[in-house]
Order: C-alpha cells, then sequence, then structure tokens
C-alpha cells in the first residue's frame, strides 16, 4: 500500500504533504523515513514524465514539495548520515552564449530523481569552466545544452576542449535542446543526443554500466 | 473533433478584403521598377492565396531568420543593434540575394541597442549586454511578477504594468512606483492628489530617461525605414502588419516566469484563467491600436508554453488555448490574419487547435509531423515550416532539396502551404537556404 505521504506529493496535493510530513516528524517518526518516501514520491512522479502522463506543472510541484520536505527535515537529522548512493555523476550545463535553463533544468531535474549526481554548471558556460569541472568531478556522463543555433558551435568547441585536455576517454557527451538531432551530433562530435530527458538517463545508464 | 459554429463580426470580410487589397497594392511604395511591381504583386498573390486555402502558382517561400542576415553580411550582432546603416544595408543585401517571397525585415533582429541601454531593460539581454557581441538578444527570466499580484493584474492590467511591473523590469521607469492613482483627475478639488505625485525627483529622472530613450528610437526608425522601404519597393512585402500573444505566454513568458506559471496550475487555477480571460482583449486590443484600416493581414504570434512536452492536453484545454481561441478570433473579426508560430513540436495539439473557421489562420510548425498537420489543422488553415535549423546549418544542399520536396509532397497538395524555415535561424550554410528557396521555385509548382 502507498503511503499518504508519497499518495499526497504524486496527488499534487500540496498542503497535504506538507502536514502529513510534519505529522510524522512530530510523532517521532524517523526523518530518514520521511525523506525516503519522498525520494519515493519523486521516482513515481520521474517515471510518470517519462510514460507521458506528467508534464512541467507535475515536475515543478513535487519538486517544490520536496524542497519545503527536505526543509523540515534537515533540522532533525542532526548528525544521521543524509548521502544518498548514487549511481554515477553527469556535468551538466548550457553552453557558452546560450541562456536557456528550462531544458537543462529539466534534464537535471530527471536525472537527479533517477539517482545520478547532477553538477550543473549554469547557462552561458565557457569551454575551459566544461574542462575544469570533467578535470575535477570524473563524471561519467557531459551533458552539453543549448536552444539557439549558434550552441551547435559552442558545443563543437567544448567537446574539442575536453579533448585537447586529455579527458574525452572514459566519458560520454550527450547534447539536447529544441534543435538538436543525429546531423549536429556528427557536427558537434557528441557521442549521443536526447530528443528528451528520459533520453539523457537512458545514455547516463549505459554509460555507468559500461564504466 | 467537435465541429463549431462560428460567431464571426459581420464586417470582418469586409476589413479583411480591404487589408488584403492594400497588401497587394500598398499606398506610397515607388517601386524600383515595372520588375520589382510585378514580382510584388506576384509575391503578394502567391502568399494570398496560400493564406487562404486556395492554390498559388507555385508553394510560396519564406526565410525565418533572426540575426542570420547579420551573419551572412559579415558584421556581428552587436553591429546590427547599435549601427542601423549597416544593419540596413545588409538585410537589404540579403533580400536580394536570396530572393524570397516575403520581406525578410531587419525590424525584427537589428533593434536599436542604445534605447534599451538608456531604458535599464532587464527582460532580455543583448550581444555586448549581458550576452557576447556574436549572439542574437536573450530573455532573461525571472519572477517579475508575485503570485499575490494577480489580483492587481485582474482588476487593473494596465495600472498593474505601469506602475508595479515597468519598474522592475526597466531603471528607467522605477519613478512610475510613485505614481498616484489617476481617478481624482476627474474632478478638480480630488485632482491635486495625483498631481503632487510628479514632483517627485524619482519620476523626473523617468521621465527624462524615457525621453532619451524615444529620441533613440526615434533616430533608430530614422536610419533603418528607408532601408525597410527600399526592401519593400524592391518588390518584397513585409509579411507582419503586427504582433501578439497567447494570453498564457504574455503571462508565464514575461510575468511570472516558467516555473511559476506551471505552479500556478495547480496553486493558483482560479487567478490564471481570470488573468488569461482578462488580458484575452487586450491582447487584440493591443494589435488594433497599433494598426490602421490598412495595415498588413499577417499578426506574429510566438507560442511557447503549450508545446507537446510543457503541459497535458487536459492543461492545454483548460489553460492555454481557450484564451488563446479567444484572442484568435478577436484578430479574425478585425480583419486581420493571425500567424501562430507553434515552436517546438505540436503533434498532440493538432486536433484541439483545428477548431477554427476555415481560412483564416496560419500555422508555422516546427518539429511537428507536417503529414499529420496537413490531415489535421491543414485542413483549415494555412500551415508552414518545417526545415529544420540543423539540417541547414549541418547538412547539404541535396539533403535540403531532398528534404524540402518530400515536405512540398506531404504538406503542399492543393495549396495552403508556405516552405519555411521551422525556427528562427541565427546561421546556417549559405548553399542550403538557398537549396531550400530553389526547391520551392522549381519543384513547388502546381500544375
Amino acid at each position: 500500500m502507498t503511503h499518504e505521504l508519497v499518495e499526497a506529493m504524486v496527488g499534487m496535493k500540496e498542503k497535504d504533504a506538507e502536514r502529513i510530513a510534519r505529522g510524522m516528524l512530530d510523532a517521532g517518526v524517523d526523518p530518514q523515513e520521511v525523506l525516503r518516501l519522498s525520494q519515493e514520491a519523486m521516482q513515481i512522479v520521474g517515471d510518470r514524465y517519462e510514460e507521458g502522463s506528467f508534464f512541467l506543472p507535475e515536475l515543478m510541484m513535487s519538486g517544490e514539495m520536496l524542497k519545503k520536505i527536505a526543509a523540515l527535515v534537515k533540522p532533525r537529522l542532526l548528525s544521521q548520515a543524509t548521502v544518498r548512493e548514487r549511481l554515477g555523476t553527469v556535468v551538466l550545463g548550457t553552453v557558452r552564449g546560450d541562456i536557456h535553463d528550462i531544458g537543462k533544468d529539466i534534464v537535471g531535474f530527471v536525472l537527479d530523481v533517477n539517482g545520478f549526481e547532477v553538477v550543473d554548471l549554469g547557462i552561458n558556460v565557457p569551454e575551459e569552466r566544461f574542462v575544469e569541472a570533467v578535470a575535477t568531478h570524473r563524471p561519467q556522463v557531459l551533458a552539453l545544452s543549448g536552444f539557439l543555433s549558434l550552441a551547435f558551435d559552442s558545443m563543437k568547441s567544448t567537446i574539442a576542449a575536453v579533448e585537447e585536455a586529455g579527458l574525452r576517454d572514459g566519458i560520454g557527451i550527450i547534447i539536447g535542446g529544441g534543435q538538436i538531432d543525429d546531423s549536429v551530433r556528427t557536427f558537434t562530435g557528441a557521442d549521443s543526443f536526447g530528443d528528451d530527458a528520459m533520453d539523457a538517463v537512458a545514455f547516463a545508464r549505459r554509460m555507468v554500466e559500461v564504466g | 473533433m467537435v465541429a463549431t459554429e462560428w460567431q464571426l463580426a459581420d464586417d470582418g470580410e469586409e476589413k479583411r478584403a480591404r487589408r488584403y487589397a492594400s497588401w497587394l497594392r500598398p499606398a506610397g511604395v515607388e517601386f524600383a521598377g515595372n520588375e520589382a511591381e510585378q514580382a510584388h504583386h506576384a509575391r503578394v498573390t502567391r502568399l494570398s492565396d496560400a493564406f487562404s486555402l486556395r492554390t498559388p502558382d507555385r508553394v510560396p517561400v519564406r526565410t525565418n531568420v533572426g540575426f542570420y542576415p547579420a551573419k551572412w553580411a559579415g558584421i556581428t550582432t552587436r553591429e546590427a543593434m547599435y549601427e542601423p546603416q549597416k544593419a540596413g544595408e545588409a538585410w537589404l543585401r540579403f533580400n536580394r540575394h536570396f530572393q524570397p517571397d516575403a520581406m525578410v525585415s531587419p525590424l525584427f533582429a537589428a533593434l536599436p541597442g542604445r534605447a534599451f541601454e538608456t531604458l535599464d531593460y532587464r527582460l532580455y539581454h543583448w550581444p555586448g549586454h549581458g550576452v557576447p557581441d556574436n549572439v542574437g538578444y536573450q530573455y532573461n527570466e525571472a519572477e517579475y511578477m508575485l503570485a499575490e499580484e494577480y489580483d492587481h493584474l485582474i482588476e487593473d492590467p494596465t495600472d498593474f504594468l505601469l506602475r508595479v511591473y515597468l519598474p522592475r523590469i526597466s531603471g528607467a521607469y522605477e519613478g512610475f512606483s510613485r505614481l498616484g492613482s489617476l481617478y481624482g483627475m476627474v474632478e478638480m478639488p480630488f485632482a491635486t492628489a495625483h498631481m503632487r505625485t510628479w514632483a517627485a525627483p524619482e519620476l523626473r529622472v523617468s521621465f527624462e530617461r524615457l525621453a532619451e530613450a524615444g529620441r533613440q528610437v526615434d533616430d533608430w526608425l530614422r536610419e533603418i525605414v528607408p532601408h525597410v522601404r527600399r526592401i519593400h519597393a524592391d518588390g518584397f512585402p513585409p509579411f507582419f502588419g503586427g504582433s501578439s500573444l497567447a494570453p498564457f505566454d504574455f503571462i508565464g513568458d514575461s510575468l511570472r516566469g516558467t516555473r511559476e506559471i506551471f505552479l500556478d496550475v495547480y496553486r493558483e487555477p482560479e487567478r490564471l484563467l481570470a488573468a488569461c480571460d482578462r488580458l484575452a482583449p487586450l491582447m487584440v486590443r493591443w494589435v488594433v491600436g497599433q494598426s490602421t484600416p490598412d495595415t498588413s493581414p499577417g499578426i506574429f504570434m510566438p507560442l511557447h508554453k503549450g508545446a507537446d512536452g510543457f503541459m497535458s492536453q487536459e492543461q492545454f484545454d483548460t489553460f492555454y488555448w481557450p484564451s488563446l481561441k479567444a484572442v484568435i478570433l478577436g484578430l479574425i473579426d478585425e480583419g486581420f490574419t493571425p500567424f501562430l508560430f507553434a515552436e517546438g513540436r505540436y503533434g498532440s495539439r493538432l486536433e484541439a487547435i483545428s477548431d477554427l473557421p476555415p481560412g483564416k489562420t496560419v500555422w508555422l510548425f516546427d518539429q511537428t509531423d507536417m503529414g499529420r498537420a496537413k490531415e489535421t489543422v491543414g485542413r483549415v488553415a494555412c500551415i508552414q515550416g518545417n526545415v529544420p535549423l540543423s539540417l541547414l546549418h549541418t547538412g547539404t544542399p541535396e539533403e535540403v532539396m531532398a528534404y524540402c520536396e518530400d515536405l512540398i509532397d506531404k504538406a503542399g497538395q492543393g495549396g495552403g502551404f508556405i516552405l519555411d524555415i521551422g525556427a528562427v535561424a541565427d546561421s546556417a550554410r549559405e548553399e542550403n537556404v538557398l537549396a531550400m528557396i530553389r526547391t520551392a521555385k522549381e519543384y513547388g509548382v502546381y500544375r
């Protein structure tokens, strides 16, 4: 049976979810359990987004609810370890010259609920910052986002910079954004391209298995 | 699909006829010669036929470009927005070289950067002002309107824009937050409360800066409009007579922000709907107020947040489409032909948007299946598109030609189709754009 907290979150009942979480914590339920149930709800939201029954309003709402519950839980966690087991790391960002973030944020969200550590570098990210982040975090996946046609060139130069720095081997590079298709993938030298956020998850899973 | 009985205004047809006639024979344009005049006539006829679901002589072709003419002519986007002479020349050369059926106007991309600087306009970044010198302007999204301000927007949209919203998105408007209520002005003894607010030093500063920005826009127009006139005189008809927005996008793009408006779908559904309904007639009046009875029919409406994947069909039917449809019908009643730019994918919306009076709208599709579009909304509206940006950027002319021929086969049958780029191009390979245009002119001939 689904827990009422999970049900409230998946049902987009923001006030109920907050009330239930608060009640559980006040009743002495392990804060880790509250967090675990919230994660379970987020996973269901991610799955429904993947199968096409949930859309951006549900992603945004569940993200808000998780943020609120995490804020309730945090002061009660004391010294308990909060580290979730992560499948792998993805370095993500919108390439130089492009400041679009909606698509990138969705990819980051869906990767996160699917168990990946996401290092989000933000928007208008120059080549050298991607190189630095890859050197520092040693991710399995580098995910480049861009909406404009100029992003094709920035993606290409970013991948070339990663290669020049000797960091290309062992990481998978995926590109995504409104106008990205296989011809752009070839043009940029990426390993894969994503039509939607779930393509990024599938790619990241493959890369982790290979690695 | 539910067929709707259309209640259109009685004088809509008359208004439309006048707009199309003035588009065909524009007053005050001195054509560069007989050839230019004939080419203009042929182009408007071709576009009008397609708009109205008739069969033209051949498939019309348009180039949906942003800053590509600047890049093609070898000037930066920064120069395009700061040196109107250079921009005007670049766009003029572009039209002459590519010979599209509709004017590629510099007024869409080569905007007056200096005036926006004076305005301290925060809603966008532009070249040299938040983004590099060689990329186009881009939107700077934020929560410019708070959720608790819906009531103000609904009760008095213009007051909200003038005294709350504009001071947030533009430094030059900041003084307007001090402006007092206008209502006392109707009686002499009540008027001073409003009048005295004009003494605030912040308002004077605002006024001076706005007047300066206005002069800069005037200077810009003085330099760029003669180029637009020359492009027109060369036989390239203007494609748009104005622009408007879907109320949901007006609120979601520029007032609330993407994240916030999608939260509003759950947190503030009634207010969000009331705001969309409130804005719908204003989206029509905005266009009418800036036009004359001879303004050309096409009204540009870029659509954003209703695309596939953004919201469910139920949410689209509830929150997005009803107020957009009201704007579309309102514009049709004024004799306009709304031009809906359905960026991204619109596959799941094709049935819903087919609920429109026939031959009165144009839909530019990006990554939507054009065969399906033809069979659905294509029965009631001209469809346009959808050559991929990626193909123009990375493909070969042969690949472009093959794509366009297939597209014309699928979407061009019987007319009601315009060949175009599916998204706004800031760059492309010249030979690919030429191949697209050539395919319309050669392969696209109706026999």
